[in-house]
């Protein structure tokens, strides 16, 4: 197996210069993705040194975990797509069972139950979901025929809806958000009708009032609430909306400089080296650095879209394509409730915002993201 | 599985995607543009609105207390002023480790467990990097010893504030009141703006009266702070206007001079000029330290004030009711005079009792063996009952009321500040209201003498001894003499009405009265002769007992055997000079005994000094 996989890659792109070959063939890397990847982390530890109050010891840790971040991915990055196709059932089998386990016998922390505690360490299995959703979604649709039949769409939903409904149980929307969001991009890309999409929207926006009356906490609907009009509870829950927005709109076009937002270096703005990074960012360097930040986010997206396309497998390209919106999920969702677009809901910016977790799954997906498109076959002509 | 991945169609699969792809290309960058859109409109659109709201954000507006006014007697005496105090105060978030801070604090001043229960208290309660006072009114030597230490205590603080005093303990608590931390009933009342910076406010007396000259103006700093609400620097301020100093028409040299004269006995001296209103005195004995209220009295501190049996806490000018006893009389023979129902040379036979027509009780003269032949002046000099039985039978209960009404008795006399009780000036129409019982003649007798129903203040029986004074012009009693706002005008106290007067019918009637009032300290026989001591001034006045215990009919009244709670109420009007009053004063000294031996020294001693020192003499 492993043979294959390695014998074709060199001629995968006959444009390539031998320096190119070599290192896609050695390393497994995509370059041009690294180097964005890079350049975020570069991003984030700028950004974080003004968030943090410019703590070193917090870029320490952070440097820590996003080396811990690139290995991982390196480390992804020299599996064999066929690998993951053969783990996806066991990783999302054994994903949902750490699931009940959490409900059972987790840990609470911050109001919610999301990690096991094995004892010398403590560990999310909502992560885990986070791949082996799209990962389970991809193999079980590259399995049937596509488009996908009603009853292909049927089982997927199924697949979906299990850890979904687990994770909205801990209650953590922000993850359950994007675990369901992965599963239905893989859906989507695989083809499925528009008009069963049209439907299926319609029976979901049916079952929106039944969720907001029987399925939501207090404190989420709350959180709509507030994010309909922030100004209703200026202390309480609006405050993070509020200030977060003030620190935006005072930026201005060119923003007040670095270590000079007096929003987050006068701690007015919460969760500021967290889930309200982006507003430190959209302070300090206004409009213009926003534009640029969004581009090389973009650039990633786009980066990952391509690998999607190329990719020669149902399993790899629905994989792909899925992490990949997933990711822009992760960013949408994120400046969206900073920019309080969106209502607020516990999602860090995808490898800017501190903190460790989120970060390795996100490389983890990359590293995926470069395993496809480092193991192409050069297809037989 | 071979079987259906032959069955795929691998091309139509990839285009399907890739269409798909492209889709959500367009769609991913129609959602960022939308975030671009709406960074746009916060940024550029409303970038000056979101640019005053962080500047509103980072500078906050800080209210500075203004300085209380300080009040003053009519001579220019403080009686409440504002010390600079020191207070040790620790921000915890600071210190090290606040044990081992507390520890070594106490090694170098003391620290009572009381202090240390308090402070551990408001520890759980504060707000972050909020400093919490250990210590209050730190001396000098402490302050030394603190700041010397300071570099090795981190997180001690010594604040500098300015705490109410009020200098001459027990000398006017009871007109001068004191200041309190305010409370949640005050906190409804005051504007919240002006008040911002202030923590405490007038709880009694002139403190409250005029809490709005003495407060002041609020003044504000505009300082940045972080979020903690930790100053960083201050950008601008506004100072505070200073409140109002107040000088009062009290008297302060004199008020001690009638603290003195009461010496340890329980009562009140009310003097007022009757020429104005003035009041010149406004004592209550007991007395107590208002400063123990000024930052919280504790607990035990204020049950023993409650409970001390001279209740020093009772305002005894203001709320304190007493039968005027036999100060009644000069009112009700001057009533006999201008109503026609006696003339000066009416005389009447005492034998030492009166009784009514078909009753045995008999109606007793203090005097046992009575006065014998009494016209109205050897009345009010020896203060014969028996005169005053008869007359009150014959002039009724309703037609002395008529006539001592307009003098202020059985009202609150509108002195400025709050909490004054009205007496009662009975009637039987006031007896059916108030107790739904008929009026009986045998209580018409002893109103005659000042006894039964009739109640009156120290205050009011001052006010109705001026008019009596003033020949008819009853003054507004007040204690407030001058406003000085701050870099404004001097603003004199004006009265709310108009003085009252009293209808006259013959002026001869009231000199008649007065005259025989100075007979009462200058005739051989005269109830308060030992006041005579040969001042160049003439002084008018009136003797009274008020009963607090009723004897039987055959028992004999003896001072030393019933215990002295039980005792009479001594009471002493008077005015001087006769002719042209300058002072007019009532004393009741309670269970004191008999008002000529009791009560008539100390209104000499009020007097004689205060019309020694106007005429530059020593006191006598």
């Amino acid at each position: 197996m492993s043979l294959e996989n390695r014998s074709y890659s060199r001629w995968a792109d006959p444009k390539r210069n031998k320096q190119d070959v070599f290192l896609s063939r050695g390393l497994h890397l995509d370059w041009p993705l690294v180097a964005a990847l890079v350049l975020l982390s570069c991003i984030s530890l700028i950004v974080l040194y003004s968030a943090g109050g410019q703590n070193i010891d917090l870029i320490w840790r952070q440097c820590i975990r996003l080396g811990l971040a690139f290995g991982v991915m390196f480390a992804l990055a020299q599996v064999a797509p066929h690998h993951f196709e053969r783990w996806a059932p066991w990783l999302y089998g054994l994903g949902v069972l750490m699931l009940i386990a959490v409900l059972l016998v987790g840990d609470i922390g911050k109001g919610a139950q999301r990690w096991l505690d094995f004892g010398f360490f403590r560990f999310q299995p909502s992560e885990i979901m986070k791949l082996a959703v799209p990962l389970m979604v991809a193999w079980y649709l590259a399995e049937n025929t596509l488009p996908p039949k009603r009853k292909a769409i049927f089982i997927t939903a199924i697949i979906i809806a299990i850890p979904t409904g687990l994770i909205v149980k801990q209650p953590d929307l922000g993850t359950s958000i994007l675990i369901a969001a992965s599963g239905i991009f893989a859906l989507l890309l695989a083809g499925i009708s528009w008009k069963l999409v049209g439907g299926l929207s319609l029976v979901g926006a049916a079952f929106a009032p039944l969720v907001w009356f029987f399925g939501m906490h207090d404190y989420q609907r709350q959180r709509v609430l507030t994010f309909l009009n922030p100004e209703s509870d200026p202390l309480g829950s609006g405050y993070h909306i509020i200030q977060s927005k003030i620190a935006i709109g005072s930026g201005g076009l060119y923003g007040k400089g670095w270590l000079n937002g007096t929003q987050s270096q006068l701690e007015f703005l919460p969760e500021r080296h967290t889930d309200f990074i982006f507003a430190v960012f959209a302070e300090e360097f206004g409009l213009v650095g926003i534009v640029c930040l969004l581009l090389l986010y973009l650039f990633i997206i786009g980066r990952g879209l391509y690998i999607a396309a190329q990719a020669q497998h149902t399993f790899t390209r629905l994989l792909a394509g899925s992490l990949t919106l997933t990711f822009f999920v992760y960013l949408f969702v994120n400046i969206g409730m900073v920019c309080g677009l969106l209502p607020v809901v516990g999602l860090p910016l995808p490898m800017v915002s501190y903190g460790g977790t989120s970060m390795v799954t996100l490389m983890a997906a990359f590293g995926i993201l470069m395993s496809i498109h480092t193991h192409r076959k050069l297809l037989t002509s | 599985m071979a079987l259906k991945l032959d069955l795929k169609d691998h091309l139509r699969e990839s285009r399907l995607f890739t269409s798909r792809a492209i889709l959500a290309l367009i769609v991913i960058v129609l959602l960022l543009g939308a975030i671009i859109a709406r960074m746009v409109f916060l940024q550029v659109l409303n970038h000056e609105h979101y640019s005053t709201l962080s500047q509103n954000n980072r500078v906050s507006i800080v209210p500075v207390a203004p300085t209380r006014g300080i009040i003053y007697d009519r001579h220019g005496v403080i009686l409440a002023q504002n010390l600079p105090t020191f207070s040790l105060e620790i921000v915890p978030e600071r210190t090290k480790d606040m044990e081992a801070t507390i520890t070594a604090i106490s090694e170098l001043i003391t620290i009572s467990d009381k202090e240390l229960e308090r402070f551990r208290q408001r520890l759980k309660e504060k707000r972050r990097f909020q400093p919490v006072p250990l210590r209050l009114r730190l001396n000098d030597e402490e302050v030394a010893k603190l700041a010397i230490n300071r570099h090795r205590l981190p997180g001690i603080e010594i604040h500098a504030r300015l705490m109410r005093d009020y200098p001459h303990i027990g000398l006017a608590a009871h007109a001068v009141g004191y200041v309190g931390r305010i409370n949640q009933q005050e906190l409804d009342i005051i504007d919240p703006s002006n008040y911002a910076a202030t923590s405490h406010i007038g709880k009694l007396g002139v403190e409250k009266a005029y809490e709005a000259y003495l407060h002041g103006t609020v003044g504000y700093q505009h300082i940045e702070t972080n979020v903690l609400g930790r100053t960083v620097r201050v950008l601008e301020r506004e100072p505070p206007a200073p409140g109002a100093n107040l000088t009062l028409t009290l008297d302060a040299d004199l008020q001690r001079v009638a603290k003195e004269a009461m010496g340890e006995e329980k009562g009140s001296v009310v003097a007022i000029d009757p020429r104005n209103g003035d009041v010149l005195v406004f004592a209550s004995m007991g007395d107590y330290d208002p400063n123990l209220f000024v930052n919280g009295i504790d607990h035990d501190t204020y049950n023993a004030l409650q409970k001390s049996y001279k209740k020093p806490l009772f305002n005894r000018a203001l709320q304190g009711q007493y039968p005027p006893g036999s100060t009644i009389k000069p009112f009700i023979a001057l009533a006999a005079l201008e109503m026609g129902d006696r003339t000066p040379q009416n005389s009447v036979f005492c034998r030492g009792w009166y009784t009514l027509k078909g009753d045995e009780r008999r109606y007793r003269d203090w005097k046992k063996e009575g006065h014998g032949h009494t016209d109205l002046r050897k009345s009010i000099v020896e203060s014969c009952d028996v005169y005053y039985y008869e007359l009150a039978q014959q002039m009724g209960v309703n037609r002395m009321a008529s006539f001592l009404a307009p003098f202020g008795l059985g009202a609150r006399t509108g002195i400025d500040i709050a909490g004054e009780l009205s007496g009662i000036l009975p009637t039987t129409q006031w007896k059916r209201q108030a107790r739904n019982e008929p009026w009986y003649l045998g209580e018409t007798l002893i109103a005659g003498i000042g006894q039964g129903y009739h109640l009156t203040t120290p205050l009011q029986l001052a006010v109705a001894t001026a008019t009596l004074a003033n020949r008819g012009l009853r003054p507004q009693p007040h204690l407030l003499g001058q406003i000085d706002i701050p870099g404004a005008d001097h603003l004199s106290y004006t009265p709310d009405q108009p003085d009252i007067r009293v209808p006259i019918n013959d002026i001869e009637n009231w000199e008649h009265v007065i005259d025989s009032m100075e007979d009462v300290i200058y005739a051989p026989h005269g109830t308060a002769r030992r006041l005579n001591k040969g001042q160049p001034w003439r002084i008018a006045g009136k003797t009274g007992t008020a009963q607090v215990f009723t004897i039987a009919q055959d028992e004999e009244y003896n001072a030393d055997e019933i215990a002295k709670s039980l005792r009479d109420h001594a009471l002493f009007v008077a005015f001087a000079p006769a002719d042209d009053p300058k002072i007019a004063i009532a004393v009741i000294v309670e269970n004191g005994g008999s008002g000529g031996a009791i009560a008539s020294p100390i209104a000499g001693a009020v007097i004689d000094h205060y019309l020694a020192k106007q005429a530059g003499i020593e006191t006598p």
